[in-house]
């Protein structure tokens, strides 16, 4: 018998991949120019989550799926236009700063507060979802720190597969070195999941889902609460884009012979 | 005073410490030099001899040992990191990268009431203790410092010159640790065969497929097959591990051609992986992902494309071939095969 799951995906959101980022200071602390009108999308490694946890609530009748994110408001409701058309979920929108640069355990801490207050989540059936890294910070902390904060210390990060069982356990896949998967199985919910890409492609836009989903959002997004970050003693020495440059010699008259030789000699070379 | 811990764990062989544990000892050793400040060093699940080989440190040994954790788990692993940096008492914490450790940093550092960075490049500073690292994946470098204690450090690996010493009789202080209730059972490592294994993390070499392999080529047809052929050709022949664009891996979702042995966990890029090799080439790549953040750590680079303008390429290749990758590759397995 499947369960009913409680699945809350936390995503935040990041600029564009695409976009040219160049730092510059504010005056609370470091930030990137132009930052608020650069495109946003939904942060990668933890939109692969939503999909997953979507699909999950999918093959579990019953479950519920919420979408935690902190980003300013305005931002958040124009990168939620096109997420809301992926999958169904509730929005619990976080009003606070963008970027890579806040730090994590300030975010963590909003993230948490916000989880606990959820109306109906049940704890016994709750599956915490992220992105094992963000795209801007890609530091592997704060879906840690949110697990440690509500007391949950089943934790998996770098996850590509999760395989419910009719007993209420799962089976868990995790990224280790090598380019192999590390297998685990819980006994139960809870647990934190952080995701690396699964195996999941990208859902198509669906007009209709989009339309439910925004008769929720909107009021959502204008009852947002504000969170203030806290530095923790987090200071910054310097941020700069790097400076390497190699001086690249493109080769044209050269047959595929010559490039071979010129390779071996160079894969040889110590 | 700061108080200098390193935090090291077994590799899988179970009778040596990792890679990675190893680095993090002479970022220990160099440190602690720097600061002035006293060295301990924790293991998780290590024993006597291991102990030994680090004798030459002479650094304060403790260890946490037991069945429950000989299995990276966040629960055990956890507890064991808490317990070795409360009975050390220290300030700063030195973690190897990796995906045991990875996984329970930053719920350590919460549990001692510390702060934690991650995936830190270099240490450095001269008044206060200063740590580099990449946002915006690999993207922006900044300098950072922390005025809070403990801090956990998680360093990267490959970063610091692994420890090599000669062994002694050390003495090392066995760290009591109540096991913790969990729910979680490790059943098991799932790889590739070993013909099928195309990501060596330990290789010189980087080979980055990109999707130009899967498109038309100037006969109007594709050759998936042949590409695949001689992908893994080169890679037998060199032990090269295998990198890939997010548009070559992203086609079997779509439907489209693929290389057979392409997973995710092959992308480098936004998101993938930033793998350090010393060198690294680059075929049928035209985009900023795998010439900008996926190249970020790779020593030598160079590139083979039929596109003579790229602007990925130039500035970050120092040799970009212009050519077809299906030509050059081929005549290069037969050299490489000949030269045994």
């Amino acid at each position: 018998m499947p369960s009913q799951l409680h699945i809350v995906v936390c995503a935040g959101i990041v600029p564009d991949p695409l976009q040219t980022l160049e730092p510059i200071t504010t005056p609370s602390g470091p930030g990137l120019k132009n930052e608020m009108v650069l495109p946003a999308v939904l942060d990668p490694w933890a939109a692969c989550a939503l999909y997953e946890a979507a699909h999950l609530a999918a093959k579990n009748p019953g479950s519920k799926l919420w979408l935690v994110s902190l980003g300013p408001k305005a931002k958040l409701q124009q990168v939620m236009m096109t997420v809301a058309q992926k999958v169904a979920f509730e929005l619990v929108p976080i009003d606070g700063p963008i970027g890579g640069f806040p730090d994590a355990h300030a975010t963590a801490a909003a993230i948490a507060s916000t989880i606990e207050a959820i109306p109906g989540v049940d704890r016994s059936k709750l599956l915490i979802f992220g992105g094992w890294e963000s795209a801007t910070r890609g530091a592997c902390v704060t879906l840690q720190i949110v697990g440690e904060r509500l007391g949950i210390t089943e934790q998996f990060q770098g996850v590509d597969q999760i395989d419910m069982r009719d007993d209420g356990s799962f089976e868990v896949l995790e990224r280790i070195e090598g380019g192999r998967h590390q297998v685990s199985v819980c006994s139960s919910a809870p647990a934190v999941l952080g995701w690396a890409t699964g195996n999941l492609a990208e859902p198509r836009n669906n007009p209709q889902i989009g339309m439910a989903n925004m008769r929720s959002m909107m009021p959502a997004l204008q009852k947002a609460k504000a969170a203030t970050l806290d530095t923790n003693g987090l200071s910054y020495v310097s941020v700069s884009l790097p400076k390497q440059q190699r001086t690249t010699r493109v080769v044209k008259d050269m047959t595929p012979d010559q490039i071979a030789a010129e390779l071996v000699e160079w894969i040889g070379a110590e | 005073m700061e108080k200098i811990l390193v935090l090291t764990h077994l590799d899988e062989t179970g009778s040596a410490l990792s890679r990675a544990s190893l680095e993090a000892v002479t970022a220990g050793l160099e440190l602690a030099t720097r600061l002035g400040a006293p060295l301990g060093i924790g293991f998780v699940g290590s024993d006597a001899a291991i102990a030994n080989s680090l004798a030459a440190t002479g650094a304060r040994l403790l260890a946490v040992s037991g069945e429950a954790f000989a299995q990276p788990r966040y629960a055990t692993d956890a507890a064991a990191c808490e317990a070795l940096c409360r009975a050390a008492d220290a300030t700063i914490v030195l973690v190897p990268a990796g995906a045991r450790f990875s996984r329970v940093a930053a719920g350590v550092a919460y549990r001692l009431g510390g702060v934690v960075d991650t995936h830190i490049t270099a240490l450095g500073g001269t008044e206060k203790l200063e740590a580099t690292r990449w946002f915006y994946r690999q993207r922006v470098e900044a300098v950072i410092s922390r005025s809070a204690r403990p801090w956990v450090i998680v360093l990267d690996a490959g970063t610091h010159a692994a420890y090599v010493g000669a062994p002694g009789n050390a003495n090392v202080e066995q760290v009591a640790v109540e096991l913790p209730a969990t729910r979680t059972t490790v059943s098991g490592i799932r790889a590739p065969k070993q013909d099928e294994q195309t990501i060596r993390p330990d290789a010189r070499m980087l080979f980055v497929a990109g999707a130009g392999w899967t498109k038309k080529q100037p006969d109007g047809q594709i050759h998936v097959d042949d590409a695949a052929k001689l992908i893994l050709g080169f890679l037998r022949a060199t032990n090269a591990s295998l990198g890939s664009s997010k548009s070559l891996v992203d086609q079997g979702g779509e439907g489209q051609s693929v290389l057979p042995f392409l997973t995710h966990m092959n992308q480098i890029g936004q998101t993938g992986a930033t793998p350090r090799h010393a060198k690294g080439l680059s075929t049928c790549c035209h985009g900023e992902e795998p010439h900008v953040v996926g190249w970020r750590f790779i020593g030598e680079r160079r590139a083979i494309s039929l596109d003579p303008n790229c602007g990925w390429t130039r500035g970050k290749a120092d040799v970009v071939y212009v050519a077809d990758a299906f030509a050059v590759i081929a005549k290069l397995n037969e050299m490489l095969s000949t030269k045994g």
